[in-house]
């Protein structure tokens, strides 16, 4: 970006007092790209190792299912819950809703809460099925 | 073209008229999202187990093969548009944003087309015994 380095720019990060706002736009960035990297690579690692047979396939389990492998896989479940949740929010901000100071907080916080939830009972659905 | 202030040197040029085309294709994109990863979440939650002969009995089935392929194409293509924007907010130097967005392009597109692959292969050959 071609910009004129001798003009001053105002401390936009650093004179911000942290709201929620913040918070849930700076994790829809980071949970996107999580999902964009470990996510999509995890998903086409899964699909190649069933194209490739029951030897890849039993690779793929034994890494999935290590203790790792379920940190990582409850990581992405939460971050793909994360930022549906917080792109669900920005479908109402784009119909221009939501700006309200006391709302738009509000709102914020409840991204949070409701994707843990969904995680939490995501998995406790999965673990009571399997014991 | 001048070298004075930044709007000096737009002002008049007027708008490219595609600038909305990104943010649309977001958009839409996301909403497909939505939907097909739901539905894969859920039916793997209800598959009567994970492993390799439920997994591919599932996908060789045409109804499932094909949206899983859509999935493929909207994940793909959403987070192509998405890490654009974070490597165009980060990455400043010219050149280096260029080749980031490269390798981007090689990514979405060679990630998509190996899942594809993949679900084709399981359609079209099944179970390997």
């Amino acid at each position: 970006m071609a910009r004129t380095t001798s003009r001053p720019l105002s401390p936009h990060l650093t004179i911000w007092k942290w709201g929620p706002h913040m918070a849930v736009s700076i994790m829809h960035r980071v949970t996107g790209n999580g999902l964009a990297t470990v996510g999509a690579l995890g998903l086409v690692w899964w699909l190649m190792a069933a194209a490739m047979g029951p030897e890849a396939y039993a690779t793929f389990v034994t890494c999935a299912t290590s203790p790792i492998g379920y940190l990582v896989m409850i990581g992405l479940s939460w971050f793909f819950f994360q930022h549906m949740v917080s792109g669900l929010r920005h479908f109402v901000l784009d119909m221009g809703a939501g700006y309200e100071l006391k709302t738009n907080k509000s709102w914020s916080l409840a991204t949070f809460v409701i994707s843990a939830l969904i995680t939490i009972l995501f998995w406790l659905y999965i673990f009571g099925k399997a014991f | 073209m001048g070298t004075g202030t930044g709007i000096g040197r737009v002002r008049g040029l007027g708008s490219a008229r595609h600038g909305a085309h990104h943010w649309l294709a977001q958009r839409y994109t996301a909403v497909g999202n939505l939907l097909l990863v739901l539905w894969l979440l859920f039916s793997l939650i209800s598959l009567p187990g994970l492993d390799y002969d439920s997994v591919v009995g599932w996908i060789a089935n045409p109804l499932v093969a094909v949206p899983l392929m859509l999935m493929l194409v909207s994940i793909f293509w959403h987070l192509r548009l998405g890490m654009q924007v974070m490597l165009e907010d980060y990455v400043h130097d010219k050149g280096l944003n260029f080749l980031c967005i490269l390798l981007l392009n090689f990514y979405a597109i060679g990630g998509a087309a190996a899942g594809i692959f993949a679900i084709a292969k399981i359609a079209f050959t099944g179970i390997v015994k």
